[in-house]
């Protein structure tokens, strides 16, 4: 296996410990692109920018729309809007209708995200109670990309993960306390 | 599960209505764009591309559905309630200068934010000396804007908004409620002018001391955002001020440097003179 280009990280319920643990591991030289997508409250407001920064020293960002996805930087997807790729690598941003009752909905940036990186794309999916993501992971392994779940017997809610895990092969299902260091691996592996 | 529609049928697809229509959505984001096609298809069940492009092609009205299908509608009242402190707070006193005040909200969609804006001016006492126009591409959400009744529902969301942006009434008084709808007062709705009007095609119609157009840009690639900017730079007043949503920026346009943001909130006041 060969360094992918980005590494897309979602969850929902249960899912921000298991982030904070990924995050805490990576430093200053990420050589990839990283995408953390979370549902969560509007009223949550910026203040997970601050919470991630204050984890690692790779440098954070809420993602404004056509912002570029740049290597070593890890982006976040803001709160109520869904969150996309387009073909130039740069982010896009589109507040439609909810999917699976989310904003940002996981299926929309997987989706979106595999189309443009295709065998280059890691999806990991987290801790959560429904199955947004599930769909847009079938997508990303149909495009050849990795995918990976969050071990459901370690998840705070395990329904998401589990779901996936029934509906297709994952290349890795792993343990929430072993995640940090198996992102880090991924992240560090050679250039493809 | 397989996406239907290609990227490059998408571009044919652009290209025909176009050309048939008049309607460029060829600068529009793509991603986005395709999303939004891809959803039309599937839940208008074509059996192929071809069928779905001769249908287009063929059928006005289809055209219409896809118009209003393809375009994002989506908004609320009073949406970050933070930004809407920051107009009462900050510009509508200066605005309160005016004899006169004009407003345009591009890309309205169902008008939420027309509304919301008039509540704002009625509480500082201005809306009797104000006009807000609200414009968008697709006729059928213009339509509902007039009316100016939506779902109870959302009423507590709004609710909730107003509070959080400073308000200080019992927003119920702003609308009567009949079942499931709550009509709007028609002191507000006295105030507003609603039409169609692209902002790909179509040019300043006016000029005004505040734009507002929020999350309306995310949908168009750089090229037509730099148009657009340049419409409502030759639309607003010396000193007005141009407003955008909370993750859109002014800062990459060729306006930029005529512009000056106002604090935190994405708000900009034009400070040179239109050239």
């Amino acid at each position: 296996m060969r360094r992918a280009k980005l590494i897309v990280i979602a969850g929902s319920a249960g899912s921000l410990q298991v982030i904070l643990g990924i995050i805490s591991a990576i430093g200053r030289d990420l050589p990839l692109a990283m995408l953390i997508v979370l549902h969560r409250n509007v009223d949550f407001e910026s203040s997970l920018e601050e919470l991630l920064s204050s984890r690692t020293r790779a440098p954070v960002r809420e993602v404004e729309e056509k912002d570029p996805v740049v290597a070593g930087t890890i982006y976040i997807a803001p709160a109520d809007y869904h969150l996309l790729i387009e073909a130039d690598q740069t982010f896009s941003l589109d507040y439609s209708e909810k999917v699976n009752f989310s904003r940002p909905s996981i299926d929309v940036t997987f989706r979106s995200a595999a189309d443009v990186y295709g065998k280059k794309l890691v999806c990991v999916l987290l801790s959560g109670g429904n199955s947004d993501g599930v769909e847009g992971m079938l997508y990303v392994k149909e495009k050849g990309g990795v995918v990976v779940a969050q071990d459901p017997e370690t998840a705070e809610v395990p329904y998401m993960p589990q779901h996936a895990i029934i509906r297709m092969t994952i290349d890795f299902i792993v343990p929430a306390e072993e995640m940090p260091a198996f992102i880090k691996g991924l992240a560090y592996l050679p250039p493809a | 599960m397989t996406a239907a529609i290609r990227y490059e049928e998408m571009e044919i697809l652009l290209n025909d209505l176009f050309t048939r229509y008049g309607y460029d959505f060829t600068e529009y984001s793509k991603a986005s764009l395709l999303r939004r096609i891809q959803r039309l298809f599937s839940l208008d069940k074509f059996p192929s591309f071809a069928e779905f492009r001769h249908r287009l092609q063929h059928d006005p009205q289809y055209f219409r559905r896809f118009v209003e299908e393809v375009t994002v509608n989506v908004t609320e009242m009073l949406r970050d309630p933070s930004f809407y402190r920051t107009l009462r707070t900050t510009i509508l006193p200066v605005l309160a200068t005016y004899p006169f005040i004009r407003i345009w909200h591009a890309g309205c969609a169902t008008g939420e934010e027309v509304y919301s804006m008039a509540i704002l001016l009625k509480e500082a006492g201005l809306l009797h000396k104000s006009l807000l126009y609200g414009t968008d591409i697709n006729p059928l959400v213009i339509e509902k804007a007039r009316r100016g009744i939506f779902p109870v529902s959302q009423m507590q969301k709004y609710s909730e908004n107003y509070i959080q942006s400073g308000g200080i009434k019992d927003f119920s008084s702003y609308y009567t409620a009949n079942y499931h709808l709550a009509k709007f007062d028609s002191s507000l709705t006295g105030k507003m002018i609603f039409s169609t009007h692209n902002l790909v095609s179509d040019f300043s119609f006016n000029e005004f001391q505040l734009i507002l157009c929020r999350n309306v840009l995310i949908y168009f690639e750089r090229s037509l955002q730099a148009k657009v900017f340049k419409i409502f730079d030759y639309s607003l007043e010396n000193f007005g001020y141009l407003a955008l949503g909370t993750k859109e920026s002014l800062r990459f346009s060729p306006i930029a440097d005529g512009y000056k943001q106002i604090g935190k909130e994405k708000i900009w006041r034009k400070v040179h003179e239109t050239g």
